[in-house]
């Protein structure tokens, strides 16, 4: 039984991590591209509260390497800032699963941020930074995104169970 | 509030700590980032990595495909009809213009033999078609769907009908990403096609428009010159339409004029991209570096 279980929570987060890696490069209209919220770090951060021992660092730094294959000029970027994010969420996985939705709101919009902020800084490094305000919508619209996040994951785990 | 999910492994002896994992997991990433970055030691892993991301982009693509097998299948006939008269008419002007060609052809080659400059005719060319997935939206990268396996390679490039694309920038078995002439990590080399008057077209970000900010106040441009290729990177052959022209802002109290042109190529619409091999021989040795280097066109740009 609860090999079962372990197993079709497996299934659960690599299904959703396939469906976010191919949002990540979905076309979508030339307004809209820009804001496209960043699917799989949400992915990462609530599979990181919600199942902890299956979606450990490894994941997030494959997920991460993933998306530099699919679309990053560098190979580890995304790699090294999604590890941070999960790291942190880990670190700080039994306080954060505990708070009321709009605080936990709040701390998922600070780790977007630093997770922007990582790639942003990467990005100086190598020389090909992009200035413009708007690499930050991201950030607002994945913020967004979180509560919605939260309670399909949240219904189709107990719809499961 | 996030729901815990049911979790049936021990707590302890999971192996190492979280902390030591992090650091581990991190100097991994970072190296991959600079052995990438520094050296390009990465190429040919890349090359194998591209039959894991190729499904994706093939699921990606698979809705779009499938629409335009739709809409192919089901023409009207009076459509195809239309548009067959329109094709033969347009290979009619063309076969008329290719009797030109192979003359002035074969006199530029005669010349340039004189002169042992470059020929900058294709050897070979191959239609790609650009790949409907979205890169990053703040850089001028696409993908198209031929890679190493049709013989691709970096630096190779990629033209349209009206003019210059960009170049490829990295390579996998099955797809290839190119950097647009726009991208603002690029810049060609190119010429006024009036007068020779040599100068680097630094792409802007803005897909309508590229900048020239090499050219001094006293230069002899105006608004609707062509630029062409002027070969002298060794990645584009010369003579290849580029720009035109646009806009051309001589302040005095200024050594360098504002010149802005706008890309024959139609970088935003274009759906199908010619790749081209040439005699790379015939040219000059020389690369100039494509990304964010201001360093090697200004090198290029000297007369």
């Amino acid at each position: 039984m609860a090999v079962g279980e372990m197993r079709s929570s497996v299934m659960r987060v690599t299904i959703t991590a396939v469906v976010a890696l191919i949002f990540a490069i979905l076309p979508l209209p030339a307004e809209s591209e820009v804001a496209r919220p960043n699917l799989l770090l949400l992915l990462i951060v609530y599979w990181s509260l919600s199942a902890p021992r299956i979606a450990g660092l490894m994941f997030a730094w494959f997920c991460g390497l993933a998306l530099d294959l699919l679309q990053g000029p560098l190979l580890g970027q995304h790699a090294v800032a999604f590890l941070l994010i999960a790291f942190l969420t880990h670190k700080f996985q039994l306080r954060m699963r505990v708070f009321p939705i709009y605080h936990q709101t709040l701390t998922v919009f600070m780790l977007l941020t630093l997770y922007e902020f990582v790639l942003f800084w990467i990005d100086g490094i190598i020389g090909q930074a992009v200035t413009s305000w708007m690499r930050w919508l991201p950030v607002l619209t994945s913020t967004l995104l979180w509560p919605v996040v939260v309670a399909v994951l949240d219904t189709w785990n107990r719809r499961s169970r | 509030m996030v729901t815990l999910s049911s979790d049936s492994r021990p707590i302890i002896g999971r192996g190492p700590p979280l902390g030591a994992r992090f650091f581990f997991l991190a100097v991994v990433s970072i190296t991959l980032m600079v052995l990438d970055h520094r050296g390009g030691y990465l190429e040919t892993a890349k090359m194998w990595m591209g039959v894991v991301t190729h499904p994706f982009y093939t699921i990606v693509q698979a809705p779009f495909d499938f629409w335009n097998w739709l809409t192919s299948s089901f023409a009207d006939r009076a459509r195809l009809r239309a548009e067959n008269e329109r094709l033969t008419e347009e290979l009619r002007v063309a076969r008329i213009r290719a009797l030109q060609f192979e003359a002035l052809s074969e006199e530029n080659r005669r010349l340039r033999a004189i002169r042992a400059a470059s020929d900058g005719i294709a050897e070979r060319t191959l239609i790609a078609e650009i790949i409907r997935v979205d890169i990053d939206p703040f850089r001028h990268r696409v993908r198209i769907n031929k890679g190493a396996n049709h013989g691709v390679f970096k630096g190779q490039p990629v033209l349209d009908a009206f003019g210059i694309v960009g170049q490829v920038t990295e390579v996998d078995r099955y797809t290839a990403e190119l950097i647009l002439i726009s991208d603002s990590a690029h810049a060609t080399p190119v010429q006024v096609n009036r007068n020779g008057i040599r100068s680097i077209a630094v792409g802007t970000g803005d897909m309508g428009k590229l900048s020239l900010p090499f050219l001094t106040i006293e230069a002899d441009v105006k608004v609707d010159d062509l630029l062409v290729s002027s070969g002298l990177d060794g990645v584009f052959p010369a003579g290849y339409p580029v720009a035109r022209i646009t806009k051309v802002e001589r302040d005095p109290s200024q050594t360098f004029a504002v010149v802005e042109a706008r890309p024959m190529a139609q970088l935003d619409r274009v759906r199908e991209v010619l790749l081209l091999w040439f005699d790379a021989n015939a040219q000059e040795p020389e690369r100039t570096e494509v990304s964010s280097a201001t360093g090697a066109p200004a090198e290029a740009s000297r007369p």
